[in-house]
């Protein structure tokens, strides 16, 4: 007869209770290392998704996303003629802000050229940009739809692709056009003053500029040598594919991270404080029954056994709604919540140890009851 | 009635002592305790509320260490100064039943459970333990109570489903904490009359502490225990 199974369902209620309670916090827990990896995975995006070896940004930058970088427009044909260099393409980043409807829609606006490096690496509906003005590719969480209309600077653009998951560090979904439409875009968005130097022909060729020049080596060529032979041009600088990862997680979403981190860990010290208490209490309240046993000779083993296989259900269904729960509202969040399952099995075995360790507590509470306090009255 | 002198007693205290605490805090709760009861008798242990009853039966039941003494339970010597047995609890299982003052059943066992968790502790079966059980809770006419709930049971019932856990392994040496007093004088007969029916049929031995005068002329000898002693005149 399974004393802990029974014990449970005698308090059946109260016992789902806590576990659901436990469930919501340890949905809690899950959902900010989902949102934790949401933001590394958003973050890393824009950088993965043109599936380049080396980015060229303007030297003494750690550019384009991590600090601004403005270089001329030709930049990508000299990296192009570089050994080993396969494909190049300009790009360009920035932010805008548009209305779609009645809602202000901040954007984060791709300007790239067909053909080349730099575009969407998967469309989700609808087609890539055909013509070179005029025409976008949005990600899906703008809202937009294809056919849809959306003003950008002076110009009208029309939606004719989607993307999935697409959007930059900051949160905003991402556009794609072609790059003469983002340098123009560039040029409209600029303040005023600037505006009339460029107009005025004082820095000619000004509109040319790009944020960086992004290239794929061929096999057995390595990207550092590429990035080598392009920090030759004095104005410029490069790095390769995992440095710019490595620039976008430790800058951009640094304090994020740590502000994250910092608040899971408080949330699982949390957890596990609570359900040491809970766990504790659970054995407190059975204390009497917890010498009846012994008094009518059950073994240690029986004792640690009901107190260990409850602590251990009330993990496990606490952890399985809690999951439960989360996996079903995650689409919901405003922002990316990823759940991997390494994540969720660490936080398992995590929970269980907790049960673990601290059924010890109530197991070592148990081991003393004096089976006489079962007699008195 | 057997005879006592014809057979090895079931319990044998000798010289028993027992204090908790020392120097100012000190408390001597048995003060060189001797006695035996036989198979087949229920004796009484009477005395005023301090006077050691409880402690007297938690050293029997091997609950409590005594200080000082020997004891003897079913012709096997369990303490000479030391517990001579380490699992105790085992003993406790095979010789020993218990029955309270407040019946502590299980709360989340109903009354055939409560009775089978003894006897599946002992090692038999789960069908087997349920035959037992509930052939016990009928022989304490509780039958038509197994499968209540022991917070739906009235005090007689919880109490003879108690008396029925202690009887499950057949123990034959059977400790009652004051068995009687949550029960009215009618109930309180059918439980003395059900104890003696076990110490016949079974060649128990039953000790039990109690206050109430009621019934006092169904015990085969009453020990009288004052201050931790034992009164000469035990009848
Ligand atoms: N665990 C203990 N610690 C200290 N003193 C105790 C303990 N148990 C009993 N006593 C003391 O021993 C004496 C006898 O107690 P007890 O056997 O419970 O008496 P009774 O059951 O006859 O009322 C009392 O003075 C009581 O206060
Ligand atoms: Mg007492």
């Amino acid at each position: 007869m399974n004393l802990a199974y029974r014990d449970i369902r005698h308090n059946l209620g109260r016992f789902l209770l806590t576990c659901f309670g436990l469930s919501l916090l340890l949905g809690v827990v899950l959902s900010m290392i989902g949102i934790y990896r949401g933001l590394v995975e958003d973050a890393l995006t824009l950088v993965r998704t043109p599936a380049v070896d080396v980015w060229v940004v303007e030297s003494g930058t750690r550019g384009p996303f991590a600090e601004s970088s403005r270089i001329p427009g030709d930049t990508r044909e000299a990296i192009a003629r570089l050994q080993g260099v396969s494909a190049a393409g300009s790009v360009t980043y920035q932010s805008a802000e548009t209305r779609h409807g009645s809602e202000k829609l901040r954007l984060y606006v791709v300007g790239y050229e067909p053909g080349r490096p730099g575009g969407p690496d998967r469309i989700a509906g609808g087609r890539p940009i055909g013509r070179s003005h005029y025409e976008m590719v949005a990600d899906k969480r703008t809202g937009l739809s294809t056919g849809s209309r959306v003003e950008l600077g002076r110009d009208t653009f029309t939606v004719v692709g989607l993307t999935d998951d697409q959007v930059s560090s900051g949160g905003d979904p991402v556009i794609y056009i072609t790059l003469k439409d983002s340098q123009q875009l560039q040029f409209e968005l600029a303040p005023p003053a600037a505006r009339r130097e460029i107009a005025r022909g004082s820095s000619p060729g000004d509109t040319d500029t790009i944020n960086a020049v992004i290239a794929r080596v061929s096999p057995n060529v390595s990207p550092e040598s590429v990035a080598e032979a392009a920090r030759r041009w004095k104005h410029l600088a490069a790095m390769s594919q995992a440095e710019q990862e490595r620039i976008l997680t430790r800058s951009v979403v640094e304090r994020a991270r740590k502000q994250i981190g910092l608040f899971t860990a408080l949330l699982l010290i949390v957890s596990a404080v609570i359900i040491a208490l809970i766990l504790y209490t659970m054995t407190m309240d059975k204390l009497r029954e917890i010498a009846t046993l012994k008094l009518i000779g059950a073994p240690d083993r029986t004792i640690v056994g009901l107190i260990l296989q409850q602590a251990l259900a009330m993990g496990t269904i606490g952890f399985g709604f809690g999951a439960l729960l989360i996996t079903s509202i995650k689409d919901y969040f405003p922002r990316r919540v990823v759940l991997l399952p390494e994540d969720g099995l660490a936080l398992a075995a995590a929970v269980i140890l907790v049960c673990v360790l601290s059924s010890a507590l109530g197991v070592r509470l148990a081991l003393k009851v004096d089976p006489a306090t079962a007699l008195g009255g | 009635m057997s005879n006592p002198d014809s057979e090895t007693p079931l319990v044998q205290v000798r010289n028993v002592s027992k204090h908790f605490g020392d120097g100012d805090t000190r408390v001597d709760a048995l003060r060189d305790v001797s006695l035996e009861v036989h198979p087949g008798e229920v004796v009484a242990l009477l005395g005023p509320s301090g006077s050691g009853k409880t402690t007297l039966l938690n050293v029997i039941g091997c609950i409590l260490e005594p200080s000082t003494g020997w004891l003897s339970l079913d012709g096997e010597v369990v303490y000479d100064g030391r517990w001579l047995r380490s699992d105790l609890r085992k003993l406790r299982l095979e010789k020993v039943g218990f029955i309270f003052q407040f019946h502590n059943l299980l709360p989340f066992l109903d009354s055939t459970d409560n009775v089978a968790v003894v006897l599946s502790l002992a090692g038999f079966g789960k069908d087997e333990s349920k035959r037992r059980a509930i052939e016990l809770l009928d022989y304490l006419e509780v039958g038509h109570r197994k499968n209540a709930m022991p917070a739906n049971l009235s005090g007689g019932e919880a109490q003879r489903v108690a008396i029925a856990r202690a009887l499950a392994n057949r123990p034959r040496i059977i400790l009652a904490d004051e068995p009687t007093a949550a029960l009215d004088s009618e109930r309180a007969g059918i439980v003395m009359d059900l104890l003696r029916k076990v110490a016949v049929e079974q060649e128990a031995a039953i000790l039990a502490v109690t206050h109430d005068e009621k019934i006092f002329d169904r015990f085969d000898r009453i020990f009288h225990l004052r201050d931790g002693r034992l009164d000469d005149q035990n009848t």
